[in-house]
């Protein structure tokens, strides 16, 4: 919650008790988690429409990040979400969006978690961490799953799990190609063991649309970690990735903590993932539809109507 | 009726049996393989080729210790991806020959260090989940202690999946969701409730198929008794399994698995 939230939020409460709880409540704010609202307060100095590159430091204009959102000084690539994600990849209206009104439940009854959910949908805009799709990316046509750190972390549970497993199955039955843009904390833990079989869920429609000979192509994105590396992260004919981006599977902090040590700033960067065997290239975000349309073209699919 | 942290406590036992008590009871002839061919022998797997009940099988298990000594050379029952790559490498070699393969679960996880992540922790588990998926032979795992999250389901993507009365199976253990959603790493019995992690819970939400008995206190306390019924089972399921065309079996697996998840639309 960022302080002026935290601040009208605190606020609103108090309309009818006077000023002198309005007077504690800043306090109260002021004095809680000092940490915590130094950095947000920080965050508050850059004006509007613009935003402080965390790696140059620079004050950079959003507008001038682009629509790939890259950092005009250093390169540095922010976050991009589904909704922006699939317009730098797909032909411009190509793209039709499968389930979209997908939305999670609560199998667990977990306290909370509902809510949360709903939260976060008012937020971002979105039902889930992931959008799926058919599209033609240069004139081929393939099928396109792109997840979304902006939502829960992208975190994967139900919906996430069902809809990249239905994604596989129609392109399986369409015989077509399908690229999957990961980004994940991990399980979404309020499903508990429901999120942990959408590994098995995921894998399993993998392999069927691997043995019709068909192509899967993953690209890594900031962060893929946890149970996404653990299932289809991991299982592209070919696995792309975005430059910098964290790729692991157990968190860095986790580590930290069993071998009591600091690990070094490169542990887990997709580079990192590159000289261990564990990714095939490494692609600059502005290359990567140029890319993806050549191995689409080298795998033989044929092309439609740019 | 032990609430669910008693469960996990007596999982978690040190006097629990372990994988190899199991396979030494139920199979004759076991001749245990070695090696991933790749980097190592992971000593938390173990497995190889056995006799249950005149038909050979590929049996892989995930060994804990149960003294500090045995623990240290098997990590504590955490594999690293050389042990899930050795699993692999004997799951195919099963296919090859036809061969159905039983797996024995008990870990808390896969292993968390620099290594495991080096060569390839997600990797190794990713490829057993996407192989295990078609692998064209019968396939059944029990969990007989802690089914820790995708380290236990690296073996568990099987025709059947089975639970021993007082074993645990779950996304994370219960200290560790109650550090990440609550922020409060002493609410792990609190935790544990509602996670859904034990045999009774899971069987209801169908994650599993059975649960065998144990004795009164754990399967420690009677190792024969839950030894024989486990015994029993497999062999009675493998047969059932094995008289299934391989096109029938692979479509129930897909399913199995299909139909995990809760959503609206
Ligand atoms: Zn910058």
């Amino acid at each position: 919650m960022s302080l002026i939230d935290n601040l009208k939020d605190r606020l609103k409460v108090s309309d009818v008790e006077g000023l002198k709880k309005k007077a504690k409540a800043i306090k109260d704010i002021v004095s809680n988690k000092p940490g915590k609202n130094e950095a947000e307060e920080k965050k508050e100095e850059v004006p509007a429409g613009f935003i402080k590159c965390p790696d140059c430091g620079n004050i950079i204009e959003k507008k001038d990040l682009g629509k790939l959102r890259i950092c005009p000084k250093c390169a540095r690539l922010f976050r991009l979400n589904a909704k922006d994600r699939i317009k730098t990849i797909a032909d411009e209206g190509s793209f039709e969006e499968f389930d979209v009104n997908m939305e999670a439940k609560d199998p667990l009854n977990f306290p909370g978690y509902p809510e949360k959910v709903k939260q976060t949908q008012t937020k971002s805009g979105s039902k889930d961490a992931v959008r799926t799709g058919v599209c033609t990316i240069g004139g081929y046509r393939t099928v396109l799953a792109v997840m979304d750190s902006t939502f829960m972390m992208g975190s994967m549970g139900s919906v996430v799990g069902e809809k990249i497993t239905r994604a596989f199955e129609y392109a399986c039955d369409k015989s077509l190609p399908i690229v999957v843009f990961t980004c994940s904390g991990g399980a979404r833990m309020q499903e508990g063991i429901v999120s942990l079989m959408q590994m098995a869920k995921v894998s399993s429609a993998v392999a069927r649309h691997s043995d019709k000979g068909l192509l899967y192509v993953t690209v890594l994105t900031d962060p893929t970690t946890g149970g996404v590396t653990a299932s289809y992260a991991m299982l592209g004919d070919i696995i792309l990735s975005e430059p910098k981006a964290l790729i692991g599977f157990a968190g860095r902090r986790v580590i930290e903590g069993t071998i009591k040590q600091k690990l070094p700033d490169d542990f887990q960067t997709a580079e990192f993932s590159l000289s261990h065997g564990f990714c095939d290239a490494i692609v600059e975000r502005e290359k990567l539809r140029g890319v993806l349309k050549r191995i689409l073209k080298l795998h033989g699919y044929k092309k439609e109507a740019e | 009726m032990a609430n669910a942290f008693d469960r996990v406590k007596i999982a978690r036992k040190v006097t629990r049996p372990t994988a190899r008590d199991y396979i030494e009871h139920i199979f004759e002839d076991f001749i245990e393989f070695h090696g991933d061919r790749g980097y190592a022998d992971d000593k938390a797997v173990i497995g190889g080729i056995a006799d249950l009940d005149g038909t050979p099988v590929t049996v892989v298990g995930i060994q804990k210790g149960k003294t500090m000594e045995e623990n240290l050379e098997v990590n504590f029952g955490s594999p690293h991806p050389e042990g899930y790559r050795k699993a692999l490498r004997l799951f195919r070699q099963a296919e090859k020959f036809g061969r159905p393969i039983i797996c024995l679960i008990n870990t808390s996880g896969a292993y968390c260090g620099v290594g495991a992540e080096e060569r390839g922790q997600g990797e190794a588990i990713a490829k057993n989940l996407f192989e295990l998926s078609h692998i064209k032979v019968p396939t059944i795992s029990v969990i007989i202690g802690e089914g820790g999250s995708g380290g236990a389901l690296a073996l568990a993507v099987t025709d059947r999946v089975w639970m021993l009365e007082n074993s645990v199976y779950s996304v994370l253990s219960p200290e560790g969701f109650s550090s990440i959603l609550w922020k409060d790493p002493k609410r792990y019995k609190e935790a544990a409730d509602v996670m859904k992690l034990t045999a009774q819970d899971l069987y209801e939400l169908r994650i599993i198929e059975k649960i065998i008995k144990e004795a009164r206190g754990g399967a420690q306390n009677d190792f024969g008794f839950t030894a024989n019924l486990l015994k029993n089972s497999l062999e009675k399921e493998i047969k059932t399994l094995s008289e299934k065309d391989i096109d029938t079996l692979l479509e129930e697996r897909y399913n199995r698995f299909r139909r995990f998840g809760e959503f609206t639309e």
